[in-house]
């Protein structure tokens, strides 16, 4: 039998929330949220931070939740997806995504939604390199990125209009 | 025609859960005392079995281990037939073939246990590539290593070389490509004496999965129940092998009495998984002096994997598109599906046609050049019209004009002045960047070839509530490509209501019925068709008892049935696939009407060489496809630009790397795909000419895009540098050998 | 997830003492854990044969851009994004800006870390070439004290390198003597964001009259470490940019360089694309 090392105590803000979980020191973020908090709105399409499915904020920059060890969690300030909308309430962005087409799939989705969050708080209008950037490490199969950067820009254009 | 929803773009019906995160994939579920599975596999390409060893300090006595032994029915993937086994029990036929399972609840342990499990085999000498497998240098399948051959012949070849003022020759390969679906596959199952066997799952067919299970139990149809969770993506790599992981995870699930997972990670998905079949077509074209097609010799083949899976569909597929949307009198077409030691190649967008369609229209460019004419010319010269006759034999009866798309598409590409811009500027020799413009003009028969549909005989239900609201029920799987939404559409518009009141019933085969796989570009012409027929019949019935008026509105209708049930208990409709008496079709021959329509295109694609590094950058992309009436606008684009994207990915990226029938750049670091700085815009054109039997005159459009896109691209890069492109991907690892030679 | 999850350790040092202390009183056993872009790569491909792991990622002595008169200093913690948006960086040494965007996509180079990119030693990493032509100097301490090593012969073969058991990578000190010269930088990727090096190239002189009147040239990804091209410094210096010059630098470059065929390219691929890349940097100088 293998020998096992001892789990640690982590606690965090999540969504807003204080929040504390149990887990190896090394454990993905990524299985922490999706098998221990239940919060299953993030994705694994690699475990190798190629594809940007786990996207999360952590202290409000953008990271792979799957190279992120549940140690470094301690004391950090994280937004998945679920923290997104404000209760039954969409988020611009998800909003545009559903109406230009931004989602086929979806499993890229959490991350890509994340991903822009970022990129609009670093650039409220970005234009079409910054978008293009800001996505990159975002994979998406589905689309052929198209209709993301169409929703990205609507999003932005209904923040300018307030619509 | 007037429409309600037909033609607008509604929103996705499943949207809203997924861009909140709540849409529940299968690594999503979880089952009280829920195990976790892995697979052991071969470390060999081929060899006899000698043993398995569990070696390592692991407590072996808490594990499910299940072999072939452990399987109850037939052990076998049963699919077109039954050569591929579930468990490998004597032999491996390749690399990463499955042999061993196991099942823990503490997935860490389990992988400590995988690594710990050594399979000892005895190896025999494998085959690797077309050539050995055609050349027989050893017999691995069958007779002959062959799955399938088919023969195509229209007119006489043979007469028209000596009347021929050019004979070009010139054979073509693609490489396999990864499907590379974002979400992994995974399964989930469950096995007790009261319900049989469960799995829910990411697939696209559920009653592929369903049959497998069947033969692999040896259970009645009633004790096998297979749901497809929300899938994240599929492009026909989970067409087929869902099959293996649901008959895996049930075995499992059986020896330990729990439900047990199964969720392949990304290194395992790629490894083990089907592929693009790679493919070798050769030419031998005759021409007249004037540019007109005298006859066109084909030779196709397809590298099918270690064992027969979907390989004659797929050459199929790509035998009955290999001639392209020309009108030729003299055409001979003979194609095979071989076998090697690597996986099985199996289901991929395109289907067997994007491959022989980038052999054509990469020769066809060097066509027009042996005869002198411009590559557009000489299409125009050849383009099927109206009446004439494709190579299988069949008429087309569908208005048409592939001048006018390929006019379409040079307009919006600037394609003319382009073509001359850049011949003026790429003259510089010393310039460091080399501008190209090249197309592909192409078509794509949606639904199952010949009388596929007819065997297949769909069927779909319906019902509708007391309280108003309509539920679709079909086979039909969502998987990204807008199944989901286009089919809501369909049935409100067929029913004049609003999207909201139709609810699409989650694929589960013990609710819905065998609507046929979710492939070929058959779910909206084909299925889609029997959503709008069921819908009308659904109505016919509520009219007929007298419960709905002339000009109702949602209301009515909602009255109507709550009416109705009260009076009759249910209102239902069910309908079945029946195929048109005018479309004829002759397996034997290989010849005759191959599909009920045809989705008709020209690509233009624009690129960039930078003659340093050989890099390879696509500018612009303009995609002009006739494609029927066009159901929701913004999902059909999406359906177009995503395929464009894979397209592309399969003309200059994605490469994988064999090593003995191994994929050895299993990770999404080495095989790469286009990420959102690599595409240019892709401009999406829709051409419409309602398709009489389609629902509200709509055909299939979801593999059309991966036809044409690289011999566009390829083309331009011709056009760019010079060099004679005749190989998919063109990495710039070979462009640059290329550029040498041609500068040499 | 392929790793024995429960056989790893991991602990946080309070400062970069404690940490020192810890890497002292159990040699080899501890291995530093900066922003793990590297290391969970190989965690979760269950290729990580260390087990216990020092977390350094809130060691604020390892952190932070210091710019003073004559050097500008980088913490081993500075991550790309933070060499991204340094004003100083730049304008300066903005080839080092270039590799940190041309870095992996936004989510690494939040995470990923200067000291992480040259403790793992890849011979395909973006910024050990720009490094190399900075003359770059770092700070390596350990519980016995703390060094100055010049970085370009800091990698001895591959992924071997002059750092100890017990040792950090403590900063980066980048000379600011580059004002006017001109720079070059070329990462050849599999494709054009998120991408690994198939070819890595940077390079920058200081002209005078016409003339090179000093250059420093290095290559990622065509040999077993970052290569310092010094032979065909030499064929350059004093000399104009000019088609004779230049073919003696290429064949210096190529004497200089062993690529190797793997999954990414090949070895021919890269011994042209090192030369055109060569030709591209002289055109600049020329221009
Ligand atoms: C998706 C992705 C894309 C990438 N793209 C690129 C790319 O384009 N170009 C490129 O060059 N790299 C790329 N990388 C790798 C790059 O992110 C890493 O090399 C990174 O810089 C390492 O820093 P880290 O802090 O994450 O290191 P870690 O993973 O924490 O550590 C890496 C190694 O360095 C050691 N180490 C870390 N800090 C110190 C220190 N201060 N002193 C001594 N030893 C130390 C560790 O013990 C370990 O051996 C990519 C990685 C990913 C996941
Ligand atoms: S799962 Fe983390 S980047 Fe792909
Ligand atoms: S929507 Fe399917 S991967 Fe992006």
């Amino acid at each position: 039998m293998p020998e096992r090392a001892r789990k640690i105590r982590v606690s965090c803000v999540l969504n807003g929330s204080a929040s504390s979980f149990e887990a190896h020191p090394m454990a993905r973020l990524l299985d922490v949220l999706r098998e221990d908090l239940k919060l299953t709105g993030t994705k694994e399409g690699c475990g190798e931070g190629e594809c940007g499915a786990c996207s999360i904020e952590m202290d409000g920059v953008l990271v792979n939740s799957c190279l992120v060890p549940a140690l470094q969690a301690q004391g950090a300030k994280i937004r998945t997806i679920e923290g997104v909308a404000i209760g039954e309430s969409l988020h611009a962005v998800q909003q545009a995504f559903i109406a230009h087409g931004g989602a086929q799939c979806g499993i890229c989705t959490p991350g890509m939604i994340l991903a822009a969050l970022n990129l609009l708080a670093r650039h409220p209008e970005p234009d079409d390199a910054q978008i293009r950037e800001g996505l990159s490490g975002n994979l998406c199969r589905c689309t052929g990125y198209m209709k993301i950067f169409e929703s990205v820009v609507a999003a932005v254009r209904r923040a300018e209009t307030g619509a | 025609m007037e429409t309600r929803v037909i033609g607008k773009s509604v929103p996705r019906k499943e949207g809203r859960e997924k861009v909140t995160g709540r849409a529940r994939y299968v690594d999503d579920l979880s089952f009280p005392g829920m195990l976790h599975g892995v697979t052991v596999r071969s470390p060999a390409a081929r060899g006899r079995i000698r043993a398995v060893h569990f070696e390592g300090d692991i407590p072996w006595h808490e594990f499910t281990v299940v072999t072939a032994k452990d399987i109850p029915g037939k052990n076998c993937i049963a699919l077109l037939i039954e050569d591929q086994p579930c468990l490998a029990a004597e032999f491996v036929s390749h690399p990463e073939e499955a042999v061993v399972l196991l099942a823990h609840h503490d997935k860490y342990l389990l992988e400590e246990a995988r690594r710990s499990v050594r399979i000892e085999i005895e190896p025999l000498p494998g085959l690797f590539s077309i050539e050995d497998s055609l050349a027989q240098k050893e017999i691995i399948w069958g007779q002959d290593n062959i799955f399938k051959s088919f023969y195509v012949e229209k007119g006489d070849v043979d007469s028209a070389w000596a009347r021929a003022e050019f004979v070009v020759e010139g054979t073509y390969e693609t490489g396999a490509q990864e499907q590379l679906y974002i979400e992994p596959q995974g399964m989930i199952a469950q096995v007790n004496g009261a319900e049989g066997v469960t799995v829910w799952g990411s697939l696209q067919c559920p009653h592929y999965v369903h049959k497998a299970l069947m033969i692999l139990f040896g259970l009645p149809r009633e004790r096998i129940r297979v749901v497809q969770a929300e899938t994240g993506g599929g492009f026909g790599g989970k067409e087929e092998y869902p099959s293996m992981i649901a008959a895996h995870a049930a075995l499992l699930a059986r020896k330990s009495g729990r439900p047990v997972k199964i969720i392949y990670d990304r290194a395992e998905d790629m490894v083990a998984t089907t592929k693009r079949h790679p493919s070798r077509t050769r030419h031998v074209t005759a021409v007249s002096r004037d540019g007109k097609l005298l006859a066109m010799d084909i030779d196709f083949t397809v590298d099918g994997g270690a064992y027969e899976t979907l390989s004659p569909v797929v050459l199929s597929r790509g035998t009955i598109h290999a001639a392209g949307p020309y009108a030729c009198a003299n055409v001979r077409i003979r194609s095979r599906a071989v076998a090697t030691n690597a996986p099985p190649h199996g289901a991929f967008r395109g289907f067997g046609a994007p491959q022989s369609v980038f052999a054509l229209e990469r020769h066809l460019d060097r066509v027009a050049e042996a005869v002198g004419i411009a590559p557009e010319e000489l299409r125009r010269r050849n383009f099927i019209r109206e009446g004439q006759t494709l190579a299988v034999g069949q008429v087309v009866k569908e208005k048409v004009d592939m001048n006018a798309l390929l006019g379409r598409a040079f307009e919006l590409s600037g394609y003319h002045a382009k073509r001359k811009q850049f011949a003026a500027e790429n003259s510089d020799a010393r310039g460091a960047i080399k501008k190209g413009i090249g197309f592909a003009s192409f078509l794509h028969g949606a639904g199952f070839t010949g009388s596929g549909e007819e065997y297949l005989a769909s069927e779909v239900a319906m019902e509708a509530m007391a309280d108003g609201s309509v539920h679709i029920l079909a086979g039909s799987t969502e998987m990204g490509q807008g199944t989901n939404t286009i089919f809501a559409q369909i049935a409100a518009e067929a029913l004049r209501l609003d999207c909201e009141q139709i609810r699409i019933v989650q694929p589960d085969t013990a609710h819905v019925p065998n609507s046929g796989p979710t492939v070929a570009s058959r779910t909206a012409m084909i299925v889609g068709k029997l959503v709008e027929t069921a819908a009308t019949k659904l109505l016919k019935t509520l009219r007929d008892s007298g419960f709905l008026r002339e000009g109702y509105s949602a209301e009515d209708f909602s009255r109507a049935c709550g009416e109705y049930i009260t009076a009759h208990r249910e209102l239902k409709s069910f309908v079945k696939y029946e195929h048109p008496r005018d479309l004829h079709w002759d397996d034997q021959k290989y010849s005759g009407d191959a599909y009920g329509a045809y989705a008709w295109a020209v690509y233009v694609a624009e690129v960039s060489v930078d003659m340093r590094t050989a890099e390879v950058r696509v500018n612009d992309f303009v995609a002009v496809q006739e494609v029927g009436r066009v159901i929701n606008p913004v999902l059909a684009a999406g359906q177009i630009e995503g395929g464009v994207a894979q397209g592309i990915g399969f003309a200059l990226y994605e490469n994988v790397v064999w090593q003995e029938g191994r994929m050895v750049n299993a990770q999404m670091t080495n095989y790469v795909m286009p990420t959102s700085v690599d595409l240019p815009a892709i401009r999406v054109c829709f051409e419409e000419i309602p398709y009489g039997r389609g629902p509200a005159g709509a055909k299939g459009i979801g593999e059309l895009p991966l036809d044409g896109t690289a011999p566009a691209i390829a083309n331009a890069i011709a056009h760019a540098t010079g060099v004679d492109v005749r190989a998919i991907p063109v990495t710039a690892e070979t462009l640059l050998e290329m550029l040498e030679a041609v500068h040499a | 997830m392929r790793a024995y999850l429960p056989a790893y350790e991991m602990e946080t040092p309070q400062d970069l003492a404690a940490a020192l202390e810890r890497l002292a009183a159990e040699s080899g056993v501890w291995k530093p854990f900066a922003g793990g872009t590297d290391l969970m790569v190989l965690l979760e491909a269950g290729k990580l044969p260390h087990k216990k792991f020092l977390n350094i990622w809130n060691l604020e002595e390892l952190r932070g851009i210091e710019v003073r008169t004559e050097h500008v200093t980088l913490g081993a913690l500075t991550t790309y994004a933070e060499v991204q948006r340094n004003e100083t960086l730049a304008r300066e040494f903005p080839l080092l800006c270039r590799a940190a965007a041309a870095t992996g996509s936004v989510a690494t180079q939040n995470r990923g870390t200067l000291g992480g990119n040259i403790a793992n030693a890849s011979p395909a990493a973006d910024s050990p070439p720009v490094l190399v032509v900075y003359d770059a100097e770092i700070e390596i301490v350990s519980a016995g004290g703390a060094r100055w090593v010049h970085y370009a012969s800091f990698h001895t073969e591959y992924k071997k390198m002059n750092l100890h058991a017990g040792e950090l990578i403590r900063r980066i000190r980048l000379t600011r003597k580059h004002a006017g010269w001109k720079q070059y930088f070329r990462k050849v990727g599999t494709r054009r964001a998120q991408a690994i090096s198939k070819i890595c190239f940077a390079a920058a002189a200081r002209m005078e009259a016409g003339r090179i009147a000093d250059v420093r040239i290095a290559v990622g990804s065509v040999a077993p470490i970052v290569l310092h091209a010094v032979r065909v410094e030499e064929s350059l210096r004093g000399q104009r940019p000019g088609d004779a010059v230049l073919q003696a630098a290429q064949d210096a470059l190529s004497a200089e360089i062993t690529p190797v065929d793997d999954m990414r390219s090949t070895a021919r691929y890269r011994r042209q694309v090192a030369r055109n890349l060569l030709g591209e940097f002289l055109e600049v100088l020329a221009g």
